[in-house]
C-alpha cells in the first residue's frame, strides 16, 4: 500500500496539514446508528402495540400502504396477529443487548488473552496462538448450537455462545500490537525501575492497545448482530416469544409467497444496521488506526 | 516438511480430543444428561434400561471413556429423532453436501480470485469501486435472508427456478448463490489487498525491470505469491463455507448435513448434535491437513525447513 | 553520450498532495563512466533511477516534463511496448533490498533464465547453460546448484549477487545500482563493491551509482551529483568535489561521512530534516538547515553556476 502512506523515513507529518484529506464521518451510518440506539432504549414509547399481544382476528395483515392494510398496523401484523412495527422496534432492544454483553464478553477474554500471549513471549505465546488458530479454522458455531442445546437458550447462553465464535479473533490482532507495544523503550525502562509485570501490563500495555480495541469493538458490532440473528434464525437465540430479528425472518420465512414482509422487514433491518456499523467501524478505523486495514 | 504434517497431523487430533470432551462435558454439565440423550417419551422402564446402556449411572470418568471408546469405533449414539444410530443418519446425508458445497466453494474462487485481482490491478477505477461495494453489502447482508429474497425474486414472482430441496442442475442455481456469496465477499478483498501488497513489491519492480510483460508480472509473478494469504486463509474460510452451509441447506430443505445440524437444533436431538459436529470436526480438521499441504506446495519457504 | 537526462520532472500523487520527488533534474552519463547520485534518504534517487526506466509507483507516479536521452532516443516518448524492450536489454538495475529483490516462490535459475529469454527470445537453447554463466560471472560458487536454489536459502550477498547476475544478463548498456550495498553486512559491502567495479570495467557499462555514503562514491565514482530535495545542487568530478565541495550541503554530507568500515546503517547526520517534498519552501530547499543562509536565499531558488569546466552548484555564496 505504498501508494497511499508516504515511506517511513520521510517527514510528512506536518501540522498545518491543509491537503491531509480524512475520510469525510459517514453521515448516513452514523444516523441509522443513532436512530437504532435511541429506538432500543425508547422502545415503549416507540413501539404502538406491545410486541408480544397475540389477536388471532387480526393475522397476517400487510404493511399500511398496500392494499388491506392500515394505519393501525404500520408494518402489518404476523402469523398471530402480532404488530410488526413493534416487534421489529423491541427486536432492535434484543439486537443491541445482546451485541453489547458478547462483544464485551468476548472481546474482553480476547483482549486478556492476547495481552498475556503478546507480553509473554515464547512458550505461552505459541500455545495460546495455536488455540486461537484452531479456533479461527474451527466453525464454532458448532460449539454455539451444542451450548444452546445443552444449556437450553436465554440471553447468557447467546453471550456465551457468540464469546466463543469471537475471542480469537480479538485476541490475534490485540497479541500482534502488544508484540509491537512491547518494544518500546518506556517498557523496558518500566522493567529497569523495577515494575512488576502486572503494573506494566496496567499501566503501560493496555493503554496502548486501547485504540486497537475499541477500533476492534466497531467493527465486530456488525458481525456479532449477524451471528445473533443467524444463532435466533436457526432456533438457538433468545427463545420465543421475545422479538429477535432473526427469529423473526425465521417465522416468516415459510409465508414468503403470501406475506413478504414478515422476513423481508426484519431481514432489511438487519442488513441496514449492519451495514452503517461496518462503515462506521471503517471509518473508525481509518481515523484512530490505519494499520488495521488489512484485518 | 513430513515432520511439519505430522505435527500438524497431531495437532488436529488434539483439536478433535477437545471437542469431543466439551461436547461430552456439555451434556453432563446441566445434570440432565439422561432428559437431552434420551426420548422423552421413552417410558419408566425403557428409561432405566437405556440408562444402564448409556452407563449414565456410572462415575464421570468412566462414562468419558466409554463415550471415546465407542466415538472411536463410530458409535456416538442412537438419533433420538430418527431412531437410528447418529453416525448413520450423518453419512446418509452427507453426500447431498458434497455435491453442494464443492460447488459453491468452487464458484467462490472462480468470482473472487478474477474479481479481487481486477480490483487491485485497476485500483481506483470503477472495477474497483463496484467491487469493493459488492463487498460491503455482501458483508452486511445475512445469508439466510438472501436465501429467502432470492426465493422471494426468482421462484415466487418469476417463477424461473425452484425454491427448495434437491432436483436437477436448477435446484443449484439459488443454493449455490446464497451459499458462495458469503464467502465471495471476504475472499475478493482479501485477493485484492494481497495482490495489491504484491505489485508494490521489490521483485514485481525487478521482474519489471527485466523487461517482463504486464501478462507474466502479473500471471506469474503476482499471482502465486498473492495466493498465499489466501491459502493461510483458507482454513478460516472453509469453516465459513461449513457455518454457511448450516445456514442455506435449512433456507433451501436441502437434505444435507447442514440442515441435519439445524434439526438436532430444533429437535433438540443431542445425540444427533453430538455426531453431527464430531464428525464435521473431522472433516474440517482433515480439509486443513490438505490445504497445509497445498500451502507447503505453493510456498518453497515452507516445503524445505 | 549514452544518457543524457534534460530538465527530468517526476510528481507522485499521495494523499498529502502532490510530492515533487523528482523537480528538474539534469545529468549525463558517458559509456564506461560512473556517475554517482548522492543524498540523503528521500530526496529522490530512487525516483529518478525509476524514471529512467518508467517504472515510477502505477498509478500515483508520472513524469510531467523533461527528456531521457539513450543513445539520442527520448525514452520519455516511448509507448509501454517499446520501454519493455529497453527495460533488461539496454538499461537495467539492481535494487536496493535483496532480501525482497527475488521472487520468494521460484528458484533462482527460473528467473535468470526468464531475463535471459527476454532478451534471446522465447525459443532460445541452453538458457540453463548461460544463467550458469551469469552466476559465474558475478563470482557465485557452485553455480549449477546455485540454479535450483530458492531465494530464502541463501544470504543476502548472494541473493544481491544474483541480482547482480540478473541485471547483467542481457548485456545492458546503464546500469544502475540503488544504493546495492546498504542492506548488506558490512564485511560483504567493499567485495560486492569491487566486484561490480570490476564487471562494470570488462563489459564497459556506463553507470549510474546510486548511494548516501560519500565514501562509496570516492571508491566507486567517476563524477558525482549531489542531490537534495528533489533537485541536483551540486555536481562535478570527484576529485575535485572531494578537494573544495562548493555547495554547504554538499560539504554537510561529506563531514558527516562515516567509516565505512566501522559504521551501522546510520544516515549521515546533518541537524534538521530534508523539506517535506509536497510542501516545499520558495527559495533554496536547504534554507532552514544552511549555515551560511541570507534573506535572499529564503526568497529565490539559486541558478546553478558553472564553477570548472563540468563542476556547477546552485547556491547562491558560490562565486564562479
Ligand atoms: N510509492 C510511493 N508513493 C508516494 N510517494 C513516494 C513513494 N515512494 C517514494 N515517495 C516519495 O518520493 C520521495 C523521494 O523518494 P525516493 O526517491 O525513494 O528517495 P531516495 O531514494 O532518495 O531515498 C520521498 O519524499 C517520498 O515521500
Ligand atoms: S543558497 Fe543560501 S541557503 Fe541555499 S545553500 Fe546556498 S547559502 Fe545555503
Ligand atoms: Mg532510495
Amino acid at each position: 500500500m505504498a501508494i497511499t502512506t508516504a515511506p517511513a523515513d520521510v517527514a510528512v507529518v506536518d501540522d498545518a496539514a491543509p491537503q491531509r484529506e480524512f475520510r469525510r464521518l459517514p453521515w448516513v451510518s452514523f444516523a441509522v446508528i443513532a436512530v437504532l440506539a435511541l429506538v432500543a432504549v425508547l422502545a415503549p414509547l416507540i413501539a404502538t402495540h406491545s410486541p408480544t399481544e397475540q389477536s388471532l382476528p387480526d393475522k397476517l395483515r400487510p404493511p399500511a400502504w398496500q392494499e388491506g392494510g392500515s394505519t393501525k398496523h404500520l408494518l402489518g401484523t404476523d402469523l398471530l396477529g402480532r404488530d410488526v412495527f413493534s416487534r421489529l422496534v423491541y427486536g432492535a432492544r434484543v439486537s443491541l443487548t445482546v451485541a453489547m454483553f458478547a462483544l464485551l464478553s468476548g472481546g474482553l477474554i480476547g483482549l486478556a488473552i492476547g495481552i498475556l500471549a503478546g507480553y509473554a513471549g515464547g512458550r505461552t505465546d505459541s500455545a495460546l496462538m495455536r488455540i486461537v488458530d484452531a479456533t479461527l479454522t474451527f466453525p464454532t458455531i458448532l460449539i454455539a448450537l451444542v451450548l444452546a442445546v445443552s444449556l437450553g437458550a436465554g440471553l447468557g447462553t447467546i453471550v456465551l455462545a457468540i464469546t466463543v465464535i469471537i475471542w480469537a479473533r480479538f485476541a490475534r490482532v490485540v497479541r500482534g500490537e502488544v508484540l509491537t507495544v512491547k518494544t518500546r523503550d518506556f517498557v523496558a525502562l518500566a522493567r529497569v525501575h523495577g515494575c512488576s509485570h502486572v503494573r506494566i501490563m496496567a499501566i503501560h500495555i493496555v493503554p496502548n492497545v486501547l485504540n486497537t480495541f475499541m477500533v476492534l469493538m466497531t467493527l465486530h458490532i456488525g458481525f456479532v448482530i449477524i451471528v445473533e440473528a443467524s444463532l435466533s434464525f436457526l432456533g438457538a437465540g433468545i427463545p420465543p416469544p421475545t422479538p429477535s430479528w432473526g427469529q423473526m425472518v425465521a417465522d416468516g420465512r415459510s409465508h414468503i409467497a403470501s406475506a413478504w414482509w414478515l422476513s423481508a422487514l426484519p431481514g432489511a433491518a438487519i442488513m441496514l444496521v449492519v451495514l452503517s456499523f461496518n462503515l462506521f467501524g471503517d471509518w473508525l478505523r481509518d481515523w484512530l488506526d490505519p494499520r488495521l486495514r488489512q484485518v | 516438511m513430513q515432520r511439519f504434517i505430522l505435527r500438524r497431523f497431531f495437532q488436529s487430533l488434539v483439536v478433535l480430543l477437545v471437542v469431543a470432551v466439551v461436547v461430552f462435558a456439555l451434556a453432563r454439565v446441566t445434570g440432565n444428561a439422561a432428559d437431552l440423550l434420551l426420548p422423552e417419551d421413552a417410558g419408566r422402564e425403557d428409561r432405566e434400561h437405556l440408562l444402564k446402556a448409556l452407563g449414565l449411572d456410572r462415575p464421570m470418568h468412566e462414562q468419558l471413556a466409554r463415550f471415546l471408546k465407542g466415538a472411536l469405533s463410530g458409535d456416538l449414539g442412537m438419533s433420538i429423532r430418527y431412531r437410528k444410530p447418529a453416525v448413520e443418519v450423518f453419512f446418509e446425508r452427507l453426500p447431498n453436501t458434497l455435491t453442494l458445497v464443492p460447488i459453491a466453494l468452487l464458484s467462490a474462487i472462480v468470482i473472487s480470485i478474477p474479481l479481487g485481482l481486477l480490483a487491485a490491478v485497476y485500483r481506483g477505477t470503477i472495477i474497483d469501486r463496484v467491487s469493493g461495494a459488492i463487498a460491503v453489502l455482501g458483508i452486511a447482508t445475512p445469508s439466510f435472508w438472501l436465501g429467502i429474497v432470492l426465493i422471494y425474486i426468482f421462484s415466487i414472482q418469476l417463477g424461473w427456478l425452484p425454491s427448495a430441496r434437491m432436483g436437477g442442475p436448477a435446484h443449484y442455481i439459488l443454493p449455490t448463490i446464497t451459499l458462495a456469496a458469503f464467502l465471495v465477499a471476504g475472499m475478493m478483498r482479501l485477493v485484492r489487498s494481497s495482490v495489491l501488497e504484491v505489485l508494490n513489491s521489490e521483485f514485481v519492480k525487478l521482474a519489471r525491470i527485466k523487461g517482463l510483460s504486464q501478462t507474466v508480472v502479473i500471471w506469474k509473478h503476482c499471482l502465486r505469491n498473492a495466493l498465499i494469504p489466501v491459502v493461510t486463509l483458507f482454513g478460516v474460510f472453509f469453516a465459513l463455507l461449513v457455518t454457511g452451509a448450516i445456514v442455506t441447506e435449512t433456507v433451501f430443505a436441502w437434505p444435507g448435513v447442514g440442515r441435519l445440524t439445524y434439526e438436532a437444533v430444533i429437535f433438540r436431538d443431542y445425540p444427533l448434535l453430538q455426531a453431527v459436529i464430531l464428525l464435521k470436526a473431522m472433516i474440517v480438521l482433515g480439509v486443513n491437513l490438505a490445504v497445509d499441504i497445498l500451502y507447503a506446495y505453493l510456498d518453497p519457504r515452507v516445503r524445505y525447513s | 553520450m549514452l544518457l543524457d537526462v534534460k530538465d527530468l520532472h517526476a510528481h507522485l500523487r499521495t494523499r498529502w498532495g502532490t510530492v515533487k520527488a523528482v523537480d528538474g533534474v539534469s545529468f549525463s552519463i558517458e559509456a564506461g563512466e560512473t556517475l554517482g547520485l548522492v543524498g540523503e534518504s528521500g530526496s529522490g534517487k530512487t525516483m529518478t533511477a525509476l524514471s529512467l526506466l518508467r517504472l515510477l509507483p502505477e498509478p500515483a507516479g508520472r513524469i510531467v516534463n523533461g527528456q531521457v536521452l539513450l543513445d539520442g532516443e527520448d525514452l520519455v516518448a516511448k509507448s509501454e511496448r517499446e520501454m519493455r524492450r529497453i527495460r533488461g536489454r539496454r538499461i537495467s538495475m539492481i535494487l536496493q533490498d535483496p532480501q525482497t529483490s527475488l521472487n520468494p516462490v521460484f528458484n533462482v535459475g527460473n528467473q535468470i533464465v526468464e531475463a535471459l529469454r527476454v532478451h534471446l527470445g522465447r525459443r532460445a537453447n541452453g538458457l540453463w547453460k548461460r544463467a550458469e554463466e551469469a552466476l559465474r560471472r558475478v563470482k557465485v560458487a557452485a553455480p549449477q546448484e546455485r540454479l535450483r536454489s530458492f531465494p530464502h536459502q541463501m544470504s543476502g550477498g548472494m541473493k544481491q549477487r544474483v541480482v547482480g547476475a540478473i541485471a547483467l544478463a542481457s548485456e545492458p548498456k546503464l546500469l544502475i545500482a540503488d544504493e546495492p550495498t546498504t542492506a548488506l553486512d558490512v564485511t560483504i559491502q567493499l567485495q560486492y563493491l569491487m566486484l561490480l567495479k570490476d564487471v562494470q570495467a570488462r563489459m564497459g557499462l556506463g553507470m549510474l551509482f546510486i548511494t548516501h555514503d560519500f565514501g562509496i562514491v570516492a571508491r566507486m565514482c567517476d563524477r558525482v551529483a549531489v542531490m537534495y530535495a528533489g533537485r541536483i545542487v551540486e555536481s562535478g568530478p570527484v576529485r575535485e568535489i572531494f578537494k573544495a565541495p562548493r555547495h554547504p550541503y554538499t560539504a554537510a554530507l561529506m563531514a558527516s561521512v562515516p567509516r565505512m568500515e566501522a559504521r551501522v546503517h546510520r544516515l549521515p547526520s546533518i541537524d534538521g530534516q530534508p523539506p517535506a517534498l509536497h510542501r516545499l519552501p520558495g527559495g533554496c530547499r536547504f534554507a532552514p538547515r544552511c549555515s551560511y543562509v541570507d534573506e535572499r536565499c529564503r526568497l529565490e531558488y539559486p541558478p546553478a553556476v558553472a564553477i570548472g569546466r563540468s563542476h556547477a552548484a546552485a547556491c547562491w555564496k558560490v562565486a564562479p
